[in-house]
């Protein structure tokens, strides 16, 4: 091995992700871009339990786990010694969407508001996958999980994606930006970008899910640019509040993206649901006018 | 051997789960084809493909859980997925 | 040297004198002045501290331990519904196993809404692995926590800690209190060792779960800490008391009790009420004693049974009450007198800053000696027609 040999020593083999397990390729990734002076700071999640059966620890770089809701406090505490103690690692909490968008919001808006200079990234699985698939305030408008499952007067989850990089970003955060594990290259860049902003910042990484949204788990990446296509997930940085960059697409019909995933079947079957669907073809809509993600092609 | 204080561990452990065993389909690298893109190992969740002498991709089966990713992204078509004889 | 402070300010000075690396705490009623003079020490520069204004108590612990599992000693403050919503990450830090110093300005828990004193929280978070130690006056709050940063630091412990006394009736009471020195500080409490940390140069992975073939092994080995520190606080109290004077080197501690009938148990700034009433039932011939409790975790177990040999009724005195059993500490005196002939009777008392006088000491040795006992000491009588 060349290049990479460092990373995957950084996150090493023998782990219990799932295969195809975007989670596990975002870890690999973030360590690639951070490097080895990075202490990890993660919540209770997937992740956590899948790299840290005792006494076994994928971790080749400091890693600490308190509790689910707690990483952005914890962090903040870490950054607080290494600034008494002069020393220069970089600290990365790192939470699924239920840590972050959830239970954790406080925590994480407390260390964004005082400032801390650390980088928190949520590896965005759209659900509670740990304990099996639950809604959380990160799922995808009409997905059906377990506690919003599709049933004979319910089309799934019933609200739209909490849009929390506009949340921290609104704390005065310098960098926020979303990331797919489809786009390896770019997530990098990012958190390379972010660990080496001073203060908070803030990136959300879209991590499809074959086991909670129901696809082969060769299609991992597959799904993941099939959102960035259909404009349901923008990949965007935004500097001091303003958007700086947007990844455009020539955007396809939203079904491209539903039709291959179990969580949205009831959309099409028994039969098809054109007015559900509308209603997500019409989320991607404002995603690309709001972004400005679309190609116009030439007539 | 006394256990880690407070539930810590060093690293390198997790290498003693041969994660392989889970495995119900094989990639099988096909040398002719492969241009050597280096695609297969970036997207590899297990991070357990490494590449020899000549840039050509090592999978290291004791880890590799068969999720048949390297083969889909594969640009080339260079990576078949077989059913694993046990 | 002498000075008249403030418990709060005694508090405050002291854990100065003690060094910390990160302080994290937030404001919660009668917590705040150690708080606030903390945070002028630090505007001051005359502590070179961190000092994290948190956004909860949730966050205030948290960020203690992220900042102890990097290396720093650090402290926190709080009380009653502020230490409930520690409630999990105390557990937390005990499993983990990192050296937190955690004042704790006794306050009774809602519902109702109350600010005054019991020892109801502190109590209630008994199962935690936190040491807890609990001071009598506001000299003994402050020196208790070099003690217990002594203790929950050592290698052979390596436990959170507690240092508990009553909010407002010593948080808010000027009394003279001697302060260490710097000096005297820093011989008694070295800089903190860390057993390890957070290190990208050794890195080690902290906080991992352990499923049912290795959970068992940590819960035994906090509890294995946790009876060190049986020995390890008397070491570290006598230590204190061959430096400067006062004396820590017991687990409890005991007033008048060698020739005692009847013996009183109790914790906290209630001591010093007791011990009043004591010298007073002394002079009209009653042989009455103390027994104060300085540790409640771990449980000196071996020194009650010793303290209280001799006497045939034990009054504990309970600043808390576990709902639909007894008093916390009665029950912990019960277990340790065990096979013994005593007659131990619990009385739940002061609850939410009801006030406790001599008189009040008299009239539950009366009634312990009359057999009566298991009750609410003192209730408005209209709860009992």
């Amino acid at each position: 091995m060349k290049g990479d040999e460092a990373a995957c020593v950084l996150f090493d083999a023998g782990h219990r992700a799932c295969g195809g397990c975007a989670a596990a390729m975002a870890a690999r990734f973030i360590l690639e871009a951070a490097g080895k002076d990075t202490i990890i700071v993660s919540s209770t999640g997937c992740m956590e339990v899948f790299s840290t059966p005792y006494p076994e620890t994928a971790w080749n770089v400091p890693w600490i786990h308190s509790l689910f809701e707690n990483n952005s406090a914890v962090a903040s505490g870490i950054v607080a010694s290494l600034k008494k103690q002069g020393r220069k690692e970089k600290v990365i909490a790192l939470g699924g969407d239920g840590a972050t968008f959830d239970i954790g919001i406080l925590c994480i808006s407390g260390a964004f508001e005082r400032g801390h200079d650390f980088t928190y990234i949520c590896y965005d699985n759209e659900a509670y996958m740990n304990t099996g698939i639950q809604r959380s305030g990160a799922t995808p408008y009409d997905a059906s999980t377990t506690t919003s499952p599709a049933g004979k007067c319910s089309y799934g989850n019933p609200r739209p994606k909490k849009d929390l990089p506009a949340i921290l970003a609104a704390h005065g955060a310098p960098y926020v930006a979303t990331a797919s594990i489809a786009y390896p290259p770019d997530l990098k860049k990012k958190v390379e970008k972010a660990v080496n902003t001073p203060g908070p910042c803030y990136i959300q990484i879209h991590a499809p899910c074959c086991t909670g949204w129901g696809f082969e788990s060769e299609k991992t990446i597959t799904i993941g640019k099939l959102a960035i296509e259909t404009g349901l997930w923008v990949n965007y940085e935004m500097e001091e509040g303003k958007v700086t960059r947007v990844k455009k697409v020539v955007r396809k019909p939203v079904e491209a993206y539903l039709t291959e995933q179990k969580r949205f079947r009831h959309l099409f079957k028994p039969k098809r649901n054109d007015a559900e669907i509308a209603k997500i073809q019409a989320i991607a809509d404002r995603n690309a006018e709001k972004f400005g993600i679309d190609i116009k092609l030439k007539a | 051997m006394a256990l880690g204080l407070g539930c810590t561990a060093r690293p390198g452990k997790s290498r003693e789960n041969k994660t392989g065993s889970w495995r119900v389909f094989r990639p099988e690298f096909i040398a002719d084809k492969c241009t050597k893109c280096r695609m297969c190992m970036i997207v590899c969740p297990e991070g357990c493909i490494g590449e020899d002498a000549e840039g050509l991709p090592v999978p290291d089966y004791d880890y590799c859980k068969g999720c048949g990713l390297c083969a889909e992204e594969c640009p080339s078509e260079a990576i078949e997925m077989k059913k694993e004889e046990k | 040297m002498l000075e008249i402070m403030e418990g709060s300010h005694a508090v405050a000075k002291s854990v100065g004198l003690c060094r910390p690396g990160v302080i994290a705490a937030y404001p919660i009623t009668p917590q705040t002045h150690i708080v606030e003079a903390l945070a002028d020490m630090v505007a001051d520069c005359s502590i070179d501290a961190e000092y994290i204004t948190v956004e909860s108590e949730f966050s205030a612990l948290s960020a203690c331990l992220g900042a102890s599992a990097a290396g720093s000693r650090v402290y926190s403050a709080t009380t009653s519904q502020g230490l409930a919503l520690m409630f999990e990450v105390c557990f937390n830090c005990a499993g983990m196993r990192f050296p937190v110093v955690m004042s704790i300005v006794n306050r009774a828990m809602g519902a109702p809404l109350s600010i005054w004193n019991d020892q109801q929280d502190s109590i209630s978070l008994r199962d935690s692995g936190w040491l807890q130690l609990y001071a009598e006056d506001n000299q003994e709050a402050a020196d208790l926590h070099y003690i217990a940063y002594r203790v929950a630091e050592d290698h052979r412990v390596l436990l959170p800690a507690f240092v508990c006394f009553d909010g407002f009736i010593l948080s808010h009471t000027y009394e003279p209190v001697d302060m260490l020195t710097r000096k005297q500080a820093e011989s008694y409490l070295p800089p903190f060792k860390p057993y390890h940390r957070l290190d990208a140069a050794d890195p080690i992975s902290f906080g991992l779960f352990a499923a049912p073939d290795y959970y068992m092994e940590f819960r035994y080995a906090i509890d294995q800490a946790m009876k060190q520190a049986r020995s390890i606080i008397p070491e570290a109290g006598t230590e204190f008391s061959e430096m400067f004077g006062r004396d820590y080197s017991g687990l409890t501690e005991a007033y008048r009790i060698d020739d005692a009938d009847c013996a009183i148990v109790a914790m906290g700034s209630i001591c010093g009420t007791v011990k009043d009433a004591i010298d007073e039932m002394r002079n009209a011939g009653k042989k009455v004693g103390l027994l104060k409790l300085r540790a409640f975790r771990p449980f000196p177990e071996k020194e009650v049974q010793k303290a209280l040999a001799g006497v045939s009724t034990v009054a504990v005195l309970d600043k808390n009450i576990s709902l639909g059993s007894k008093g916390a500490v009665a029950l912990e005196i019960r277990d340790a007198l065990y096979g013994s002939q005593i007659t131990v009777l619990d009385y739940i008392i002061a609850l939410g800053g009801r006030d406790v006088r001599k008189k009040d000491i008299a009239t539950v040795v009366a009634s312990a000696e009359a057999g009566v006992g298991d009750l609410f000491y003192g209730l408005r009588e209209e709860v009992l027609k």
